[in-house]
């Protein structure tokens, strides 16, 4: 078996989640590598949506920002950013792929700052651009983070976008529309997903190599553990040549530390 | 025969009207400043009095048009997205000029921002998406400026900023929406919750924003203004229609018989600009959609040369200061060569181009 990086793995993960004949945003590095795997494995006629209007491209490389030409090559639509935000809104936008800085255990992300103030932050981050909006309204949204215990939190600096909130139900007695949230958090360690009752992380799968300990010890707050928890499957032969040849020959991402 | 006039049984009609004496009750969220000022009236004052409905020749150079159009405290929304369609020429004479105290759209906003707070230009933002330039890595300067409180921040989102600048476009002081809900994004945003009247649910009202400038870069436009844009149009379509004053820089000008030959292709109609200036290259170094690349060895330089006091000023002097303008700072930059070499990055030109 050909041997993989754990940002091979990871990105494979977040591949296999996508469904055929759905609509999903996507933004650049790894999302869009996922995204363009998928397409071209487990679901080719997978739309994506970049949030500037880029509607459907065909992606032959992958775009560095999430406005520019790459991202309406040969696509279906060249929109704006209120079609797309209006698009997932109106319920017609199936998943989004998000990250952030920090995490808790109801998959709020934050992507504003890092510190106790807002207005002094020790690091200053770009805030929502569009995950607040896609956290929102798509209907489900995957999230792929490393997973150290200074980003899987307790209580996060700064909630950007709304995960489940503080549980079951708190996303709609707020107003945001039922049937949303966090779908998966994908990890450099495990595939985790969210307890029905409680709306809380729980670990699936876990990649091969890594221990329960080891996740434990990268979280900052108690996980559940799925009872049937698996191995996490590896990249197969045809993901990888995929992935080296097609996604990223120029290894931008592939080449990147993530473990 | 005579045609009936409802010709549906009155039981097919439901009645989903607001019933009874509902009450409606508004919710301060957002605890943070609003910038600009959402009141229609005031604003359909100003378009009455201010926005030409006579079509006149509006070019210019953009010395004239900062000059004229931008005083110092304005809030400016740019047009483009990141490093894509972005009006530099005009960014550029901004920081030559020293204006200072302006406000600031940040819906993705990347080398634009990072230029104006090199030039001390800005002190308050509406923040969707700010100090990084996306994948290229975060801008020091940037981060400098929202750490150390030089600049004043309302945080909002990209679509509630797209938004924003639609109910402005629409003619209506506020615009509800199922963002913003139940995070700190909104508790620092300036929004408000609200019930809808018809059903009862939640949304968070944004007020419209009416910023002082539009600056937007575009393919091509006639003398008048009438403006065609090629490709993804971002936010252009409503902050053309919000801005109290419209600074156009286009690749080309055209014929008015081109612009009438094709109506359809008219993103921004002549009676909302107010300068047009032809600037070729206008948005270099940033991707110009169908026309040339973005200039990723400009970025990663100046990337580079943030890290270290004196390269950035060596840097800003080079590109900015000590340039006339954008024919300068294009010569600056390298020249023919170096566009024509964009040009063959650029995606829709080659399949295999860009990046």
């Amino acid at each position: 078996m050909t041997a993989y990086s754990k940002i091979e793995l990871l990105i494979c993960q977040v591949a296999r989640l996508l469904e055929d004949g759905c609509t999903l945003a996507v933004g650049t590095g790894m999302p869009c590598a996922a995204a363009m795997l998928a397409q071209k494995t487990v679901a080719p006629n997978l739309i994506l949506f970049f949030e500037a209007g880029g509607i459907g491209p065909i992606l032959t490389e992958m775009p560095i920002t999430v406005g520019n030409s790459r991202t309406f090559f040969k696509g279906i639509s060249a929109s704006s950013l209120a079609e797309v935000m209006e698009t997932s809104q109106r319920g017609l936008l199936d998943y989004a792929l998000l990250g952030g800085a920090q995490i808790d255990m109801y998959g709020n992300l934050n992507t504003t700052f890092i510190g106790d103030d807002h207005d002094r932050p020790n690091v200053r981050l770009p805030g929502s651009g569009g995950g607040n909006d896609l956290a929102s309204t798509c209907w489900r949204f995957i999230i792929i983070m490393r997973h150290q215990k200074r980003r899987f939190r307790e209580k996060m600096d700064f909630l950007t976008s709304p995960g489940y909130l503080t549980g079951k139900g708190a996303r709609e007695k707020i107003g945001l529309p039922p049937g949303g949230g966090p779908y998966k958090v994908v990890t450099n360690l495990a595939v985790l997903g969210f307890d029905e009752e409680t709306k809380r992380m729980q670990v699936e799968t876990i990649h091969p190599g890594v221990t329960k300990e080891e996740i434990i010890a990268e979280t900052g707050f108690e996980l559940l553990w799925s009872p049937q928890i698996t191995e996490s499957t590896p990249p197969t032969e045809e993901e990888l040549h995929i992935l080296r040849t097609e996604v990223d020959p120029n290894r931008y991402l592939l080449d990147r530390d993530f473990s | 025969m005579e045609p009936a006039i409802n010709s549906y049984p009155d039981e097919s009609f439901e009645d989903y009207s607001v019933s009874g004496d509902q009450v409606v009750t508004y919710k301060k969220a957002g605890e943070r400043r609003l910038f600009t000022n959402p009141d229609i009236d005031e604003m359909r004052e100003y378009f009455r009095e201010h926005k030409s409905r006579r079509m006149t020749n509006k070019v210019t150079t953009v010395q004239e048009a900062v000059s004229r159009l931008i005083a110092d405290g304005d809030y400016l929304a740019v047009g483009g997205f990141s490093t894509t369609r972005k009006p530099i020429s005009v960014l550029h004479e901004i920081m030559r000029q020293k204006k200072r105290n302006l406000g600031y759209s940040g819906h993705t906003t990347t080398h634009d921002l990072q230029l104006l707070i090199a030039g001390k230009c800005i002190n308050r933002c509406d923040a969707a998406y700010v100090v990084t330039l996306e994948a290229r890595g975060f801008s020091l300067i940037m981060r400098k400026a929202f750490e150390s409180g030089e600049v004043e921040v309302t945080e909002w989102t990209n679509g509630t900023l797209a938004w924003r600048f639609k109910a402005a476009a629409m003619g209506i002081s506020f615009v509800p929406t199922r963002s913003l809900l139940g995070t700190d994004t909104l508790k620092y945003s300036a929004a408000v919750e609200m019930p809808c009247p018809f059903t009862g649910k939640k949304f968070a009202a944004l007020p419209a924003l009416f910023p002082d400038v539009g600056i937007i870069h575009v393919h091509r436009c006639d003398i008048y203004g009438n403006c065609q844009i090629d490709g993804l149009t971002m936010f252009d379509y409503d902050i053309a229609r919000a801005a109290k004053k419209l600074i156009i820089t286009t690749e080309e000008i055209i014929p008015n018989e081109e612009i009438r030959r094709r109506p359809h292709l008219t993103v921004i109609p002549y009676y909302y600009v107010d300068a047009v200036i032809e600037v070729p290259m206008g948005a270099y170094p940033t991707n110009m959609p169908y026309l040339y690349f973005s200039d990723e060895d400009y970025f990663a330089e100046l990337i580079a040369a943030e890290k270290d006091e004196k390269a950035f000023k060596e840097h800003l002097d080079k590109y900015v200061y000590n340039v006339d303008n954008h024919w300068s700072f294009l010569q600056a930059s390298g020249g023919l060569q170096r566009l024509s070499a964009l040009r063959a990055r650029e995606t829709h030109r080659y399949e295999k181009g860009g990046y």
